[in-house]
């Protein structure tokens, strides 16, 4: 029978690609001075699975490569040998290229082995082996045999190892013709006979000529060491003995003094990486076992719901009609409650994303020549896995940008009085409706001068024009706009902030700066953890409905004049408590024509994004509903201030506001956001 | 049927393990650590069982040494999964009571072949 292997192979990629992400966070987090035993163990189990896995399932070059690696974990796990960077260093690459064979062989894509073999060289030479040696000639000539002859005195304890000899003897007698003697002579008497032990010994006399002392060893093999047994071969008189002639030629172990040398890094960046055609991978999640039955059990109440209502409706008369709106109610329950149990299927935290950085933030660190730690905070935030996938190139570059940009150098940092090792912070948080993802650091802030500059040389503002500091930090996410004098290799590759604004409004989200100079930045993107479904509340503007979403209201209120300061130039303010907060009529941005254009006749509706306020003027609140967001960018376009567009119970088409869209236009209409004095 | 007890923390190695075994019409019940393969043992009475060394929580020699202290696995046969580097393991794998080894890495006929001589 032939069992298909290839059915494992994707199991096989998948635990691997775990494992060296256990591999790379276990090494990144080690000490070389203080290697922790249980870290070690970790990592070498994670390559002796691979090893082990990678030649069951026959990907001959993983396996090879992974020994070595294996060899050396091994002498550093059982304390024969330390470790040091440079070793961390050589395993870590090994991480990398493990990845690309992998990866490789998953695409059906050939893989230069090249690295790999200049990656086991440097480990051979640690380790003081050398697999291009001559390998070993035995010239053996086994002289012929017709016969065994085998005496064996069983070990006492063999039985209860689960060793049985008379398996043995049926394996043997598979072979040839068995005869066998038993010798009962060390019997003890029977009051001291032990049912566990065996006493027995035996002669055994097989006849074969096609059987070699490897197949006799072979069924000996398990107990040769508990058990005293003498395998001789039975000749046959009338033929002469061959000579053996044993030729061994001893594997020359080549000692080089070879350092692990820094051309280490050139290795590194210098293999061109597979162009991935990944097979189309029909992506997969691992979900909570508690996940699914929070699923199963909400499904069970909706049954239940189901069938009531059923019941109701079966048989109806007008006094059920109570009945008929309670159950009603009760789906209404269920269904949101399963909704959302099941969009928490689909997320995943955060850390998966976050994983990769500390590994990023050591080899540009080292790159660059400074001194950065990395912080990693509220790595178990979980957001959808399809947001998170597409969210880790714009994180990666906004970290590339703090490192490069914001850290400065070891000399700069001590001359400006701050700690020579710059700190980086990531950290996410679930924040109403939204995941907040941060990326803060120590550095040395936006330099506001050179991005005015730039601004006004771009022709992007009017050289007249006046900033607030938040205003003139948001121009770095306006297309072209790298202040760096040099596109330097790590960040300015032209992939712009404005493409990761983009990338992330795409998503649904938000991208801001806050930044002081000489004190550093806080990089902020929040983005909506349902994309699907939204909280809604109906507004009327004229004869218009639009949805505000439920989770950027703060208030509603109506006002007197006497609350609104008129500002030239800008828009009215209201004066809410302590704060000033923009009115924009939503019917002048969108050309309707309003019940009244009084003030004191219609409804502030105060909405917050990224904690800024503004006052949003409509004639009337309706109803709160969940509302299903269908794309306007797929059946029109995009449109600045409107995230979506959903259809209401009547069948009438209702655009859904985004409110962050909406306050950036109200913050540039007011530039001002004055505090009460 | 004859039940055999595959441990191993390699999911993919499970896969393999399990449905080679259950083509060939036994039954399989698997652990993915020491600490769940003497559980699973306790729960189901195997008739053999098959383990790799190297795993988290209870490496694959003292959960040989758990089981023979368990009645119905005094003689039970116990096989060790282990890479032809791991001499020492064989030995302390005798020690701890298993019955024998298997080499890794092994094809699915090698590994019905030796179960197949062990179970008679």
């Amino acid at each position: 029978m032939t069992i298909e292997l290839s059915q494992f192979f994707q199991v096989f990629f998948e635990e691997s690609f775990e494992g060296l992400d256990v591999m790379e966070s276990g090494l990144l987090s080690l000490d070389p001075s203080n290697v922790d035993n249980e870290m070690i163990n970790s990592i070498f189990r994670a390559a002796h699975s691979i090893k082990g896995g990678s030649a069951t399932f026959g990907f001959a070059s993983v396996a090879e490569f992974t020994h070595v690696l294996e060899t050396l974990l091994d002498e550093v796990r059982s304390e024969i040998r330390g470790m040091n960077p440079d070793m961390v260093d050589l395993f870590l690459q090994s991480v990398d290229c493990l990845r690309e064979l992998l990866e490789g062989l998953q695409a059906e894509v050939p893989v230069d082995g090249a690295r790999a073999d200049g990656l086991r060289q440097k480990f051979e030479a640690i380790l003081g082996v050398s697999t291009d040696a001559v390998a070993s000639e035995t010239g053996e000539v086994e002289p012929v045999a017709i016969g065994w002859q085998i005496n064996m005195v069983g070990g006492e304890d063999i039985l209860r190892s689960g060793n049985e000899p008379i398996r043995m003897f049926t394996q043997l007698s598979e072979m040839g013709e068995l005869t066998i003697t038993t010798d009962f002579s060390r019997l003890p008497a029977f009051n001291a006979l032990t049912l566990e032990s065996c006493y027995l010994s035996w002669q055994l006399t097989l006849m074969a000529d096609n059987v070699t002392r490897a197949d006799i060893d072979e069924v000996f093999e398990w107990v040769v060491d508990e058990c005293e047994i003498a395998i001789e071969p039975i000749m046959d008189e009338s033929l002469p003995v061959a000579a053996e002639q044993v030729e061994a030629t001893e594997a020359q172990a080549l000692e080089e003094d070879a350092p692990v040398s820094d051309d280490a890094s050139a290795a590194q960046t210098g293999l061109a990486v597979p162009q991935t055609q990944k097979k189309a991978e029909p992506g997969s999640i691992r979900v909570d076992i508690d996940k699914i039955d929070t699923l199963i059990n909400m499904v069970g109440e909706l049954v239940i719901t189901q069938s009531m209502l059923g019941q109701i409706g079966a048989d109806f008369t007008f006094d059920k009609v109570s009945k008929l709106q309670e159950g009603l109610q009760d789906l209404e329950r269920n269904v949101q409650v399963l909704h959302e149990s099941v969009m928490q299927v689909r997320m995943l935290p955060i850390s998966f994303t976050f994983n990769r950085f500390p590994r990023m933030v050591r080899d540009l660190s080292r790159q660059l020549n400074k001194k950065i730690d990395l912080v990693v905070k509220g790595e178990q935030t979980e957001l959808d896995k399809t947001v998170m996938e597409k969210i880790g190139d714009p994180l990666v570059h906004l970290l590339r940008n703090s490192l490069d940009h914001g850290i400065e150098t070891p000399a700069e940092r001590v001359k400006a009085g701050k700690p020579e090792t710059g700190v980086v912070s990531l950290n996410a948080f679930h924040q109403g409706g939204n995941i907040i993802i941060q990326i803060n650091d120590d550095g040395a802030g936006l330099p506001k001068e050179r991005i005015l500059a730039k601004a006004r040389k771009n022709g992007i503002i009017g050289p007249d024009v006046v900033l607030s500091d938040e205003q003139i930090n948001d121009l770095i996410f306006q297309p072209g706009f790298s202040t760096a004098e040099v596109v330097s290799d790590v960040s300015g590759r032209g992939v712009g902030m404005d493409v990761v604004r983009r990338n992330v409004q795409e998503l649904g989200g938000h991208v801001s700066v806050k930044s002081e100079e000489g004190v550093g930045s806080t990089f902020s993107i929040s983005l909506p953890l349902t994309l699907a479904i939204l909280d809604g509340q109906l507004v009327r503007v004229g004869n218009q409905v639009y949805i505000f979403p439920l989770v950027s209201i703060v208030e509603s209120l109506s006002v007197g004049m006497n609350q609104v300061s008129t500002v030239a130039g800008a828009c009215d303010l209201l004066r809410l408590r302590e704060e000033y907060i923009p009115i924009i009529p939503l019917y002048d941005a969108f050309g309707i024509e309003p019940d009244s254009r009084n003030l004191e006749k219609s409804l502030i509706v105060v909405v917050e994004s990224e904690n800024t306020k503004v006052g949003l003027v409509v004639d009337e609140l309706q109803a709160q509903q969940q509302v299903v967001i269908k794309s306007l960018e797929t059946n029109y376009q995009s449109v600045e201030g409107i995230s979506g567009a959903t259809i209401l119970g009547d069948g009438t088409v209702s655009l859904i506001l985004d409110i962050g869209g909406i306050v950036t236009i109200g913050q540039s209409a007011a530039p001002m956001q004055i505090k009460a004095a | 049927m004859t039940k055999i007890l595959a441990v191993d923390d390699s999911a993919s190695m499970r896969q393999m393990i399990t449905f080679t075994l259950k083509s060939a019409g036994f039954d399989v019940v698997e652990a993915s650590d020491g600490v769940e393969g003497v559980s699973q043992a306790r729960q189901h009475k195997c008739d053999l069982v098959l383990s790799d060394v190297n795993m988290p929580n209870m490496d694959g020699i003292a959960m040989t040494r758990e089981l023979r202290t368990l009645p119905d696995y005094k003689y039970t046969p116990i096989l060790m999964l282990t890479t032809e580097s791991g001499l020492d393991k064989k030995t302390e794998g005798k020690s701890a009571g298993a019955t024998g080894w298997i080499v890794k890495p092994f094809k699915p006929d090698q590994l019905l072949n030796t179960i197949k001589k062990v179970l008679g």
